[in-house]
């Protein structure tokens, strides 16, 4: 008899002394040349922002290798101290922030490229399983318009969403769990 | 060879037992829970792989919530433990578990909480650790109070301990709550209800462990958690 999956519950709003650690939306230390600052709000369906939440990600590295024994290519190489994992909790404004690095393009379905995307776990009171989004890249529009993920979703506008904005010094990428503009999330 | 890894399987989608993200007697999903429809991800690398967290950080006492300040925290002493599988029956290894918890009186040590219960200066309330070989882990705790919450009139959260799980995969994350058995709070807890499917709300309520118990210590309750299994074709074959 093979056992049955344990259901999800919500994370609740008293997460914050237990789960975040310190330095946990540093992928990369801020000075690392090629650091990226990923900026943005959790906003609920009444557009007030979402102060309770908490974000993973989950990234390849620069080269496009995951730090995980099931991506077994030789190469590209691994990267000493990179974990390709953030957390970050919101704050009262409902602002996260990582700074990470753009992860390499991945080998997707049928071993077509992938374009560079960091996976997204959002948790939060009232959420009672973790929405799944990806942030891509706004300087990828070829690589973009190409990946498999990106094309399944058919209305452009909708696709947008997981597209971050560039905004000079930082990438914007906003959560909005609801409306008109809602991201798109996924059964993952 | 070198792209094999992009061929592997992915995760079961045997979600049926989890909640539903819009369940609207429990109130905050009403603003938070997304109306348009779910995108399809297919499991590729980037959610078959996923984060090895905590493995650097483990302190000797993180599991042990009785013992992280100077003094003994109030309340009934109780040993936690079970087993983290996944959905073949496979122990999970050498995995991150994390869980967290409101004092005897039903207060968690977290300045949100406004419930005027007292607070314990000898309980955080916060505790980790990893599974060994056999998916086992072990936390030695105080068991929760029940506390009052603003979802409805007199509404009342069930006992609860907060786990978190990471499993081998981004696709095997999972966050829930454990119950204690017998509590006469589920039957107004929507977050508890939010499971639709009866055998499933059975599995988040954990079995009282005679055999576990330590005399003249601590008593015991059990609690396996099962994560999601892989598919049908499996990693194995590429090994």
């Amino acid at each position: 008899m093979t056992p049955e999956l344990t259901p999800s519950q919500t994370i609740g709003p008293f997460y914050h002394f237990s789960l975040p650690f310190q330095g946990g939306e540093h992928l990369v230390e801020p000075d690392d040349p090629d650091a990226v600052r990923i900026v943005g709000t959790v906003y609920d369906g009444a557009g007030e922002p979402v102060s309770d939440a908490m974000l993973e990600v989950w990234q390849a590295n620069r080269a496009g290798r995951y730090a995980h024994p099931e991506d077994d290519r030789d190469d590209p190489p691994l990267e000493e101290g990179f974990t390709g994992f953030g957390r970050c909790p919101t704050d009262s404004d409902g602002r996260y922030e990582f700074v990470t690095l753009k992860p390499g393009a991945v080998p997707g379905p049928d071993g077509r490229p992938q374009a560079p995307h960091i996976d997204v776990s959002i948790f939060a009171r009232g959420l009672l399983r973790q929405l799944v989004t990806r942030i891509y890249f706004p300087d990828e529009k070829e690589a973009n318009a190409s990946d498999p993920v990106l094309s399944s979703i058919e209305d452009p506008e909708f696709r947008q969403t997981l597209i971050a904005t560039d905004e000079g010094d930082v990438l914007r990428f906003d959560v909005r769990l609801q409306g008109e503009n809602q991201t798109a999330f996924f059964e993952f | 060879m070198v792209q094999r890894s992009s061929t592997t399987g992915g995760y079961r989608r045997d979600d049926g037992a989890h909640p539903p993200y819009l369940y609207p007697d429990y109130r905050a999903t009403r603003l938070r829970a997304p109306e348009k429809p779910l995108i399809i991800l297919p499991h590729t690398l980037s959610e078959v792989t996923g984060p090895a967290y905590g493995h650097g950080r483990m302190g000797s006492l993180d599991h042990d919530l009785t013992r992280q300040f100077e003094g003994e925290p109030l309340g009934e002493r109780i040993i936690v433990h079970g087993r983290v599988l996944d959905g073949d029956g496979r122990p999970v290894r050498n995995s991150l578990v994390e869980v967290w918890q409101a004092n005897a009186a039903g207060r968690y040590a977290h300045q949100g909480d406004r419930h005027p219960a007292p607070l314990d200066p000898n309980f955080g309330g916060a505790g980790r650790c990893l599974t060994d070989d056999e998916g086992r882990y072990r936390f030695v705790t105080i068991k929760p109070g029940a506390y009052p919450w603003g979802n409805h009139h007199n509404a009342w959260r069930p006992a609860h301990i907060h786990f978190s799980l990471f499993g081998p995969a981004f696709a095997t994350r999972l966050i829930t709550q454990m119950y204690f058995p017998g509590d006469s709070l589920f039957g107004q807890d929507p977050i508890f209800n939010s499971v639709r499917d009866p055998d499933a709300r059975q599995r988040m309520i954990s079995t009282f462990d005679l055999e576990t118990t330590e005399p003249e210590r601590a008593l015991a309750y059990r609690f396996d958690i099962v994560l999601r299994g892989r598919d049908a074709t499996p990693m194995e074959n590429h090994r």
